[in-house]
């Protein structure tokens, strides 16, 4: 069944979307633009014209278009949302945290909510700080929900299948600036894998970085610039996080550095180093965050640029844990 | 004909007294410290449950708001399901964890209450676009107060689920408090039902005191929704002849009023038009002392019950 297909991320994400239409007949697909005008950044494209009704375009009301996605769910639907940007999530969150994360706990596993959500997030060149943040914190403080945060093809390929296949609300999380980068080989029609697990980058002896989410690319920039021996860690399941895969990379290495696209404070880095300290993994160096200063995102490129980490930084940081 | 309206109205009486006496009996409850925390009843409100649940099918779906242990009753969940809920009891509809005001039991078409005044009508257009896909031929209803009505989702709802032609029953109960808040001082239009009709959505307002107005407007909104012709919006005037909360002291109420209220409240209202029609007082009794028994023997099982067991708190979070 398996076969590979020269795909963008887009594209790879589209060819999973296709496969769960295909294959799941429960699936609906809708949002705003997503079905005739394919989406805003072209990933649904061609869906409407494949799949029909299930795929449709939804009014400019992200509450009623994730409550129709709960009540949808709720009824043995496997509706697929897609949310513009993240930010919008934020005129939504309600139906989200209330609604879709309590639906099987508070029925004691009477009802469920099998819904995925797809967003994008992060800055690009011009965004302004409404289309800018990184806010996969807010999520992840909210137990009954999972998370999922790609930034390679096949990953973006995978992660989808599993999360419309799981039983519970999904956020994907996707990365506008990786749309349509270049074509990669993406393994198409494989097994749907469980949720969780982590992805290992780079490997090496001393450093464990733990990264998620297109800066993804940089820290392994900044890894090859350096010439630390380093695993680099991508943690494209942040619920369920690999703690387990963590620690045993720390074990090893003994240092650990954690970097995100999102401002520190609150930050599941914080969480990361929490989870390694709590552990009693033996550290030979003070765990070390790399993210974005606190601060509101501005539309300025140069602006933008003082305030999200770049790859010089997290290589300056990655000599000075590795010196110590 | 008459027979049988009267046979339909004393079935209405006496579904309308097992609510009052399931809300009596949790006052008491609450009062002896069984039940604990925050508790919103319907005294009053009860003809708007029992005309729209006696119409709905069994593949109906009904999302209430916190105010709806009756609606839940009216749909068929058992009092004693109900109490054992309120009193946390492994034999509760959700073991406890819905409590007074979150609980579902899906298996009586009852998709739950909501403490976010005004969530359950997003989900239920959810549940009427289910619906658009898997051949059951639910309606799904969905029942909120008045000042849900200045909740952006409920517009959102409502202009969702006109522009997709869902199968959609959105009931306000106009009971003329948002809260503790008189809606006439939150709103410059009085008429609610003036929004849905804005909307293209038709709207009717009605008698929500008297279950037989009730029953007939939901009766059209099915056909409405069975045609293929979308949601319905009914307006259902009524007075809430208790607190919002169980210790609401209503000190916002102006002098009689509630006076007045409890003279028009649907089981008073009902009782006489059967006096009137000749119904013998010892058979208007009966129907009330059958309700409240019940509702006594419920409360005694459901308080005999065990609690749910606290190693259980965790379970059923994820899948």
């Amino acid at each position: 069944m398996s076969e590979t297909a020269k795909l963008t991320y887009g594209g790879a994400i589209n060819a999973a979307l296709a496969r769960c239409l295909e294959q799941m007949p429960e699936t609906l697909l809708f949002g705003e633009d997503v079905a005739l005008p394919g989406g805003v950044h072209g990933v649904t494209r061609g869906l409407r014209k494949a799949y029909g009704e299930r795929v449709f375009d939804t009014p400019i009301s992200e509450t009623a278009m994730l409550g129709a996605a709960v009540g949808a769910s709720m009824m043995g639907r496997r509706p697929i949302v897609e949310i513009m940007w993240a930010d919008f999530m934020l005129v939504a969150f309600d139906q989200i945290v209330n609604q879709a994360a309590n639906v099987r706990y508070v029925s004691e596993g009477r009802l469920s909510a099998p819904m995925t959500i797809r967003t994008q997030q992060g800055n690009s060149p011009g965004a302004c700080a409404q289309h800018s943040q990184n806010l996969e914190a807010l999520l992840l403080h909210v137990p009954g929900i999972r998370v999922a945060m790609p930034s390679q093809a096949q990953d973006a390929y995978d992660l989808t299948l599993s999360a419309v296949a799981c039983d519970d609300p999904v956020v994907v999380i996707e990365n506008r600036t990786l749309y349509a980068g270049a074509k990669a080989e993406v393994q198409i029609g494989g097994p749907i894998a469980p949720i969780g697990g982590h992805r290992l980058r780079r490997a090496g002896d001393d450093v464990t970085v733990v990264t998620w989410g297109a800066i993804t690319s940089s820290v392994e920039a900044a890894v090859d610039a350096t010439g630390v021996s380093a695993d680099v860690i991508e943690a494209v399941w942040l619920n369920p996080f690999d703690t387990d895969g963590v620690l045993a990379s720390v074990r090893r290495t003994g240092r650990l550095m954690v970097v995100h696209e999102a401002n520190l404070t609150g930050g599941f880095g914080a969480e990361v180093v929490a989870r390694v300290v709590e552990s009693g993994v033996s550290l030979s160096a003070p765990p070390i965050r790399v993210g974005a200063r606190d601060s509101r995102i501005p539309a300025a490129v140069q602006l933008a640029k003082a305030i999200l980490p770049q790859t010089d930084d997290i290589a300056a940081a990655l000599r000075s844990l590795a010196a110590r | 004909m008459e027979g049988n309206v009267k046979d339909e109205q004393l079935a209405d009486l006496l579904s309308m007294w097992r609510i009052r006496a399931l809300e009596e009996t949790i006052l008491q409850l609450r009062l002896d410290g069984d039940v604990v925390g925050s508790v919103h009843l319907e005294n009053g409100q009860e003809a708007v449950a029992v005309g729209a649940c006696r119409t709905l099918r069994p593949q109906d779906a009904v999302f209430s708001t916190y105010r709806g242990h009756g609606w839940a009753m009216a749909r068929g969940v058992p009092a004693e399901k109900i109490l054992a809920e309120l009193l946390y009891r492994r034999t509760g509809v959700n073991g406890g964890r819905g409590g007074s005001a979150h609980f579902s039991a899906p298996e009586y078409g009852f998709y739950g209450e909501n403490s976010i005044v005004g969530a359950g009508a997003p989900i239920a257009v959810g549940a009427a676009l289910a619906a658009k896909f898997d051949g059951s031929g639910r309606v799904a209803l969905t029942v909120f107060g008045d000042g849900a009505m200045n909740q952006g989702g409920v517009s959102e709802a409502l202009n969702m689920a006109a522009a997709m032609d869902l199968p959609v029953v959105f009931i306000c109960e106009n009971n003329k408090y948002s809260e503790l808040t008189p809606i006439n001082d939150m709103v410059r239009n009085p008429d609610l039902s003036a929004r849905a009709h804005a909307l293209g959505i038709p709207a009717v307002r009605i008698d929500g005191n008297d279950a037989a107005q009730v029953a007939t407007a939901v009766g059209l909104a099915i056909m409405t929704a069975e045609h293929g012709r979308g949601p319905t919006f009914i307006e259902a005037f009524t007075r809430r002849i208790t607190g919002h909360y169980i210790g609401d002291a209503q000190m916002y109420r102006p002098a009689g009023e509630l006076e007045a209220d409890k003279k028009v409240e649907p089981i008073v209202r009902l009782k006489n038009a059967l006096a009137a029609q000749g119904v013998a007082a010892s058979t208007l009794e009966a129907v009330e002392q059958r309700a409240r028994t019940e509702i006594a023997t419920a409360a005694e099982r459901a308080l005999a019950a065990p609690l749910t067991d606290p190693s259980t708190a965790r379970e059923h979070l994820y899948v």
